[in-house]
């Protein structure tokens, strides 16, 4: 994707990015919030809105977000108090959202992002806690709306950016940092496809060097990481064309489509909700104790940036290396037991950063689905450290791995890849090509040492790649020097 | 401050109240007598005072993480005042 350089206009955005909790139990309400099951079978009196239900603050809502927090250099506040966002829709019976308004339990933070050319700080204005509202389906019945509440009082929480984006490329990265983060803290599983994430995006123009913003569009329903990229993308250029050809652009919420690649509008200013925000009578206010923070900074993982400079210092990876392992907190962990097991960082972060990667691709899978284990991975790079394997070896055990759980060198024997060392065979082998190749080896004599692979290639294929390539190497240049 | 009758309108619009002509004057006036009671609370200097957004001094107590047994299917549909085999069944919401 281009990288927006219009000489006359710049972007800029804010993201509010929502995501779900990887709680137990709902956020006011002792039920689990497990998505797939019947609809309306994971429901309290509290989800259904019924008269007489009290909401109870569950404990790991607060204690997340406050993870949340401090990963990202945010202050907590000491009070904050739930707030009532008042609507009236189908798949919210009680008639109002419990969130937070004036006083978000986080705030003031901030997280840096790393694109190509340079890095860049992001503000955070706030983190706040919320609920979610339950499932309605219009196109099932043609004459009415279905109610799913499963889940209604999901808990959420919405981190709101500062106006400090300024290309799609940007607020990419921002996501991805998001996402990073949230999964090393293990509070939301970052799924965008699957709605555990979710992002609405503001988005302005204004001439280059003008303080003040434009007017903004609010954009929605962008279910993956690239469709936020591209609908601010496309959302710059419409409103820059706009503007240029005389026109304003217009406070409005626009819906992006997938199918059409473009955005539309979805509401105006003018029917924009009054949510008539009021403190949440039925909630006390929550207080964080020093000692509460104290306890969560405790838990707090190494996140990736520490963990990333951590791998290069203690095992000498590649600054590239070290990004692609840490950016998946459950790939980097993998790779920590790989090479613990093997006793052998480097062979890990090659399989690794090669092979598990490569099959993660191709399969579109997360490592948490590879199937081979990290002590099966050990194993095989130990049978090559040993000398028992070769590299092509290694890469066909390595593939036969992910359809069984035969060991390394079980697979080895099996399909007959342990590798030949005993010098009575390797020298017959080497005598006979040098016998049948006289041509190379006069050239090889004359000075052309290239020709060395060659001679190995011919012995790996005579021996179905058995032959022990460092031995034959040797053989070769004893011989024929 | 005073509430016009288009105020309460709109008012009644986002409660999902249906006044009639008679309601609408009665709730004005109500309204601005109220409000007018608010000016003179206004008067007092409150700049110092903390707003108090609950009336008794409790903080609040959280809840274990813990999942119990949900209401049954059955039970969570029986109160609807329409419902399928499986959804609570509305007028069709079209936004």
């Amino acid at each position: 994707m281009s990288t927006i350089a219009h000489e006359r206009f710049e972007a800029v955005i804010g993201l509010e990015v929502h995501a779900q909790l990887l709680t137990n139990s709902k956020a006011f309400a002792p039920v689990a919030p497990i998505y797939g099951e019947a609809p309306n079978t994971m429901v309290t009196p509290l989800c259904l809105g019924h008269p007489g239900t009290l909401p109870v603050v569950n404990e790991n809502l607060v204690r997340y977000i406050i993870k949340m927090g401090l990963a990202t250099n945010c202050s907590v506040a000491e009070k904050s108090i739930f707030a009532r966002k008042n609507y009236f829709y189908p798949d919210l019976p009680k008639g109002y959202q419990i969130s937070q308004f004036d006083t978000p339990i986080c705030f003031d933070g901030y997280l840096d992002i790393e694109l190509e050319e340079y890095n860049k700080r992001i503000g955070l204005t706030r983190i706040h806690m919320e609920e979610d509202a339950g499932k309605s389906i219009h196109d099932q019945d043609p004459y009415n709306t279905l109610v799913d509440l499963n889940r209604a009082g999901t808990p959420l929480i919405e981190i709101v950016s500062e106006p400090d984006l300024r290309t799609p490329q940007e607020a990419y990265a921002y996501l991805t940092k998001i996402k990073q983060i949230v999964q090393y803290l293990e509070i939301c599983d970052g799924n965008m496809e699957e709605g555990s994430l979710r992002c609405d995006a503001n988005v302005s123009v204004r001439p280059r060097g003008r303080e003040k913003f434009g007017t903004r569009t609010e954009l929605k329903n962008m279910n993956s990481f690239r469709n936020v990229e591209k609908a601010i993308e496309f959302e710059i250029y419409r409103q820059i064309e706009l503007i240029e050809s005389g026109g304003e652009v217009v406070q409005q919420t626009r819906l992006w489509d997938t199918s059409k690649n473009q955005t539309r509008i979805m509401r105006s200013k003018e029917e924009a909700h009054d949510y008539r925000y009021f403190p949440e009578p039925d909630l006390p206010p929550i207080i964080v104790t020093t000692e509460l923070l104290d306890e969560i900074k405790e838990e707090l993982p190494e996140l990736a940036d520490v963990r990333q400079k951590r791998f290069a210092e203690e095992y000498g990876m590649s600054e590239v290396d070290a990004v692609t392992i840490t950016e998946d907190r459950y790939l980097a962990d993998f790779f920590e037991e790989v090479a613990e097991a093997a006793n052998n960082p480097k062979a890990a972060s090659n399989l690794v950063l090669s092979d598990v990667l490569r099959v993660l691709n191709e399969q579109s899978i997360n490592i948490k689905e590879f199937n081979v284990s990290p002590a099966r991975l050990a194993e095989l790079i130990k049978l090559k450290e040993e000398d028992k394997i070769n590299s092509s070896a290694m890469q066909t055990i390595f593939d036969a791995m992910l359809d069984n759980e035969k060991s390394a060198e079980e697979l080895a024997k099996e399909m007959n890849l342990i590798q030949v060392s005993d010098t009575g065979f390797l020298e017959e082998l080497v005598d006979e090509i040098i016998a049948n190749n006289p041509d190379e080896v006069e050239r090889f004599k004359a000075g052309k040492k290239q020709l060395m692979g060659f001679f190995v290639g011919q012995a790996m294929k005579a021996s179905k790649g058995k032959a022990n390539p460092k031995m034959v190497t040797q053989m070769v240049a004893k011989k024929l020097n | 401050m005073s509430v016009s009758e288009k105020e309460v309108r709109y008012v009644a619009d986002l409660a999902r109240l249906k006044l009639s002509e008679n309601e609408v004057n009665s709730l004005a006036k109500d309204m601005n007598s109220i409000l007018g009671y608010m000016d003179l609370l206004n008067e007092i200097d409150t700049s110092n005072v903390e707003p108090l957004e609950h009336v008794i001094d409790l903080n609040s107590r959280l809840r274990k993480d813990e999942a119990k047994t949900p209401l049954s299917h059955d039970e969570a549909l029986k109160n609807a005042p329409d419902a399928d085999s499986d959804y609570f069944r509305v007028p069709k919401v079209i936004e």
